[in-house]
């Protein structure tokens, strides 16, 4: 199982075992990782699971699409040049050890 | 310390219970839905999971773990068929013969699928969406059905509609009134979504009158209009709106409209010791206003729960939110915020050919709420907008040169 480390914005971290194909968002709320609030459950509707991605994991994880990228226009935090909504980053072995920030604001 | 009885395991049931640790609440809480499953996405029913995408592991809200590290007792599988609040503890009795005592009492008893009042409407195939048994119902009867038709031209039905296209299916969609979801958009959404379901080949049948269903003795194999004609169908999909599931608060006395029970702004309901939330409740117009709404959405229910908690963990926080909400059919992404309820002005911004656009609402000059079809940016700005309280000049809405987030200015 891949590994995914979340880290909180007063930097508290959790790392857990992801569900190969689940995404970044889908691993961190079944398990109850405060700050990914995820409202349309992974609709791509609601940026409120919005992440910066590890410098080391940008490239692996890619860029946002179209939809996405005007979702993260509207979020709650600024956007970053790393950031992505995590219902759209699907866990697989090639993101072992991914580690994403949470974003301070989301609704 | 407390005990806690949340009736109802669906989307608002769970937040109450996940929002009440958060609130640092430390009193037992005990969940229970009568669904064999926890609680878990109902969005994905008409769309992913109908068509292979999502499992029911991957609907699931949270892990079976999560609820016992948090120390939520999740009981699926079992009715709540009776309260009684006149003694110095509330006593719940279930359908299994349980008895459960608690101090406090959350109802999020959701709603249910209006049934369709006509002859056959109790023939195999003959189905509605609302919880996994339904959509797997639905899921059963799907790959074998080459016609389908949809009674009722509101959210679900058009979800299903789209997907059904998507799959081949000749589909026609009957809807008694003269437009489309009318009690949620404007005549300009409408009618673009009249005009792009047609586009994917459904027929969308407007004042249509349904006369009877029609089978063959056991089955469905089609719908009777009045004048006689009948529209074949392997599979009728009826989705013609929720009724608010009221019973136990009816029962415990509790003030109701209709079957929804009627809260306040901290969501209590008229007897202090009991908090509703979700698709059952009648509540205050969340952005303020003497209105009272009903509010059939995620959003609402994890919000509206999530004040409920609060209440319940001695927090006075009164229920302030822009409500929204989405619909994905075929690759048009409906994304809607604020209510438009009595709006007395539309603007229309961008072209509604093109599939991508949105109508602005506004009442007495002021923004209220958006319809946004693959428009995410002028849906993300009203919403925020909405949120701090600000507006859109109308007379500037309408200029796709202007993103409409530099057109926000406070009212």
């Amino acid at each position: 199982m891949p590994k995914v480390t979340y880290i909180q914005p007063d930097g508290a971290e959790i790392t857990l075992d992801a569900r190969d194909g689940d995404s970044v968002m889908e691993t961190a709320v079944k398990n109850g990782v405060r700050g990914i609030v995820a409202e349309c459950g992974g609709a791509c509707a609601c940026a409120t699971c919005h992440v910066f991605i590890d410098e080391a994991f940008t490239a692996t994880v890619g860029e946002p699409g179209p939809l996405e990228d005007d979702m993260l226009d509207g979020a709650a935090s600024d956007r970053q040049a790393n950031s992505r909504l995590s219902c759209q980053v699907k866990m697989s072995a090639e993101l072992d050890g991914l580690v994403v920030r949470i974003a301070p604001e989301q609704v | 310390m407390s005990d806690i009885l949340i009736v109802g395991a669906g989307q608002a049931g769970m937040q109450i219970a996940v929002s009440l640790r958060d609130n640092g609440f430390d009193g037992r809480i005990e969940l229970v839905g009568e669904e064999p499953h926890g609680p878990y996405q109902r969005p994905p029913l008409s769309k992913a999971f109908l068509h292979g995408s999502a499992d029911i592991e991957t609907l699931e809200l949270r892990s079976p773990s999560f609820y016992v590290d948090n120390k939520i007792v999740m009981v699926p599988d079992e009715k709540v068929v009776s309260v009684d609040l006149s003694g110095e503890r509330g006593l719940a009795v279930t359908d299994t013969g349980r008895e459960i005592h608690f101090d406090k009492l959350a109802l999020a008893t959701g709603s249910t699928p209006r049934r369709l009042p006509i002859e056959g409407a109790e023939l195999d195939g003959v189905l509605y969406l609302r919880g996994i048994a339904d959509a797997v119902a639905l899921k059963n009867h799907w790959d074998a059905a080459a016609s389908v038709v949809v009674i009722g031209g509101g959210f679900i039905g058009l979800e299903v509609a789209a997907g059904a296209r998507m799959d081949g299916k000749q589909v026609t969609v009957l809807e008694a009134a003269d437009r489309l979801i009318a009690r949620a958009v404007s005549p300009e959404t409408s009618e673009f979504y009249r005009a792009a379901h047609e586009r994917r080949g459904t027929s969308v049948r407007l004042g249509a009158k349904i006369s009877r269903i029609v089978g063959d003795g056991t089955k469905v194999t089609g719908v009777e209009l009045d004048g006689g004609e009948v529209v074949p169908a392997d599979i009728v999909m009826v989705g013609i709106g929720v009724i608010a599931r009221g019973e136990l608060a009816e029962q415990l006395g509790l003030e109701t409209v209709n079957g929804a029970i009627v809260v306040n702004e901290f969501a209590e309901t008229s007897d202090p010791r009991v908090i509703a939330a979700g698709d059952a409740v009648l509540l205050p117009h969340p952005l303020g206003g003497d209105a009272q709404v009903r509010l059939e959405s995620v959003q609402n229910a994890v919000d509206q729960a999530k004040t409920a908690a609060k209440t319940l963990a001695g927090v006075r926080e009164p229920y302030r939110a822009v409500p929204w909400f989405w619909s994905d059919q075929a690759d048009l992404k409906l994304q809607i915020a604020g209510l438009s309820t009595g709006y007395d002005q539309t603007v229309v911004r961008g072209t509604p050919d093109d599939e991508s656009f949105s109508v602005l609402y506004y009442r007495d000059d002021r923004l209220i709420a958006i319809d946004s079809v693959n428009a995410v940016s002028d849906y993300m700005a009203v919403r925020k907008a909405l949120g701090s309280g600000s507006t859109i000049p109308a007379e500037l809405a309408h200029n796709l040169e202007t993103p409409l987030k530099t057109l926000v200015v406070d009212s």
